[in-house]
């Protein structure tokens, strides 16, 4: 059993279906952490275009909402993690630090051009973490 | 926050690392400025060096790079164009005095005041000034020109994807420095507009008379220095905040500022601020603590003493493309989206602060007038109050205060109905001009014979409405 699962998200369509492969595997006894990664890359538009650091920390929930919503519904224990860096490795670093038991990430994020130049994140993540990995169409 | 052994030694491997990596990022943008400034390199190089060195130790946002920067050097064109050099020098010591008092007095809490819409101003009039202070040095200079610009983008853009040690403009630098050798292309270089000196900065004193006339002068480029550069840097310092997830101490960086440019301009630098750039490099790179700002500027200052005569050598086309390169990143792109989505309002005062500032060339008059542009639109769409009406029961709904209380005089006079009830549940009185208005709607009412009833003041107002009645019954 999955004790402890990693659910990498970014408000994209493909993560909300991430969500629900989740809720499929997790007992009720294990707990699904949600990892949202702020990009550095974007760090400076966001906080150029947040009114104050409350709306930005705001707008970010406000991504999050439709697969914390998932979770809730199905009634899982989970929690949400917001880390600062560049998606990809953050993740691999967190989940491996973590030793955590499974990680679940959608197949595709919100900026697919990015990925067709320097290949998806999910790939990424797959390959350097220590753990099983379930990467969701 | 971090104790002060944490924000030196908390992160030893990565702020060496990463002040490496930002001096060499430095060089180029330090010499650039100086040139849009109108003043030998040394002078950025100099400032580089002091500025970066001195905020590692008095600063408040450990990990953000401050050094010359393309926001003041816009300011001071026309300072250093009438004036020459020492006068620069002393402005900048009187622009660090500014901001120490800024500091002191507590500005950080204004910076609240001002909206994001003139902070995407500030940034896209930014870029768009550094590029158009480019121009003068390809337009014209033959295609060779063209061609070194062209390269220099390529590398710069390109080459990142596949390797990141060494930053980009700097292998530019090398590589095209080398190709102008090896064939023999004749370019512009550095050397032709200005000279390297391969020498620590020394401390000296401005050659300003003491006077009211040298005070007159350098004060409103001073004011606008420290404006300008208090603002980059706060707004740095946010973008610090959010990517390091850690707090700052804005007031002590701007008094940290203030003590940076005060030193800074006795040893021959111009006023500098906090690049939101190098700032993304630094944390980008593994930079966190007070250690990297050091590290940056101690290299920085290594580099230009061993390197200093091949600087000179540096062509400026290259120069030319990492500075169209930084005013790319400057600018918000997101910005084009912000002007469909965002009200109304935000979107002029975006547009009016971006204008202005590309018309007087001068960033500190742009964000003034942005501040008081929103301040307006913002006292104007608060001051709408809507009035429902049912039969003789009148529901305001918006804040009464003296903005406001027009509207709610002209519909409450016209009240047809024998009784009259002023509903104030959804509203707020804030002043003596609410409290005025309703006072004078409820006489004038009265004297019409009709009987009015004033219900739903939440507590505030009428705890107001009856300590300023009672004042004016006393009287």
């Amino acid at each position: 059993m999955y004790q402890h699962i990693l659910l990498a998200v970014d408000g994209s369509e493909n993560a909300v279906r991430a969500a629900k492969e989740a809720v499929k595997i997790a007992s009720d006894a294990s707990l699904i952490e949600m990892i949202y990664v702020a990009d550095f890359e974007k760090a400076k538009t966001e906080v150029l275009h947040a009114k104050s650091s409350e709306s930005l920390m705001l707008e970010r929930k406000r991504k999050i909402a439709p697969i914390e919503e998932v979770l809730r519904s199905a009634g899982k224990q989970f929690k949400l993690t917001i880390l600062h860096g560049t998606p990809g490795p953050e993740i691999v670093k967190y989940a491996n630090e973590k030793k955590v038991d499974l990680v679940i990430i959608g197949s595709r994020g919100l900026n697919s051009l990015q990925e067709m130049v320097l290949g998806s994140v999910s790939h990424k993540v797959m390959k350097r973490v220590h753990c099983p990995a379930l990467i969701v169409k | 926050m971090q104790s002060l052994k944490q924000q030196w030694f908390g992160n030893v491997r990565g702020d060496i690392l990463s002040g490496i990596v930002v001096a060499l990022a430095l060089i180029p943008e330090a010499i650039a400025f100086s040139i849009i400034a109108g003043v030998d390199p040394m002078v950025g190089l100099y400032a580089s060096f002091s500025i970066a060195v001195i905020i590692a130790f008095v600063g408040g946002r450990p990990g953000m790079i401050s050094a010359a920067t393309g926001a003041m050097a816009l300011v001071i064109v026309n300072l250093v164009a009438d004036h020459g050099l020492q006068y620069l020098l002393a402005a900048t010591i009187l622009t660090g005095v500014i901001q120490v008092l800024f500091g002191v007095f507590g500005i950080a809490k204004l910076m609240r005041f001002i909206p994001n819409s003139v902070m995407l101003g500030f940034v896209n009039a930014l870029a768009i000034l550094i590029f158009m202070a480019q121009v003068p040095h390809f337009l014209g200079e033959g295609t060779m020109t063209y061609v070194f610009i062209a390269v220099t983008l390529l590398i710069v853009y390109i080459l990142p994807r596949f390797f990141k040690a060494i930053p980009a403009p700097l292998i530019a630098i090398i590589l095209l420095t080398a190709v102008t050798f090896m064939f023999n292309v004749e370019l512009k270089t550095i050397g032709d507009l200005g000279s390297i000196t391969q020498s620590l900065p020394s401390f000296f004193i401005p050659d300003v008379p003491l006077n009211l006339e040298t005070l007159s002068i350098i004060f409103p480029y001073a004011l606008a220095l420290a404006l300008v550069g208090l603002m980059e840097s706060l707004m740095t310092a946010q973008i610090v905040d959010d990517m390091t997830d850690t707090k700052s101490d804005k007031n002590q960086e701007a008094r940290g500022q203030g003590i940076a440019n005060l030193i800074n301009g006795f040893f021959g630098g111009m006023a500098g601020c906090a690049m939101i750039g190098q700032s993304i490099i630094n944390v980008k790179s593994g930079g966190r603590g007070r250690l990297s700002s050091l590290v940056a500027g101690l290299f920085l200052m290594f580099l230009i003493l061993v390197l200093g005569n091949v600087v000179v050598d540096i062509p400026m086309p290259v120069l030319v493309g990492i500075m169209i390169m930084v005013s790319i990143g400057t600018f918000d792109w997101g910005s084009f989206k912000y002007l469909a989505k965002a009200p109304r309002t935000d979107a002029i005062v975006m547009l009016a602060t971006v204008a202005a500032v590309v018309y007087t060339h001068n960033l500190a008059i742009g964000v003034v007038l942005g501040v008081i542009l929103s301040a307006l639109f913002f006292v104007a769409s608060i001051s709408k109050v809507r009035i429902h009406q049912n039969r003789g029961v009148f529901i305001v709904e918006g804040p009464l205060f003296f903005a406001s209380t027009q509207n709610f005089i002209q519909t409450l006079e016209e009240a047809k109905e024998n009784y009259v009830t002023i509903d104030l549940t959804s509203s707020h009185l804030w002043d003596e001009s609410a409290v005025g208005a309703v006072v004078k709607v409820v006489t004038k009412l009265e004297e019409q014979g009709k009987t009015v009833k004033v219900i739903g003041m939440n507590p505030a107002s009428e705890k107001l409405y009856k300590q300023l009645l009672n004042v004016s019954v006393s009287h």
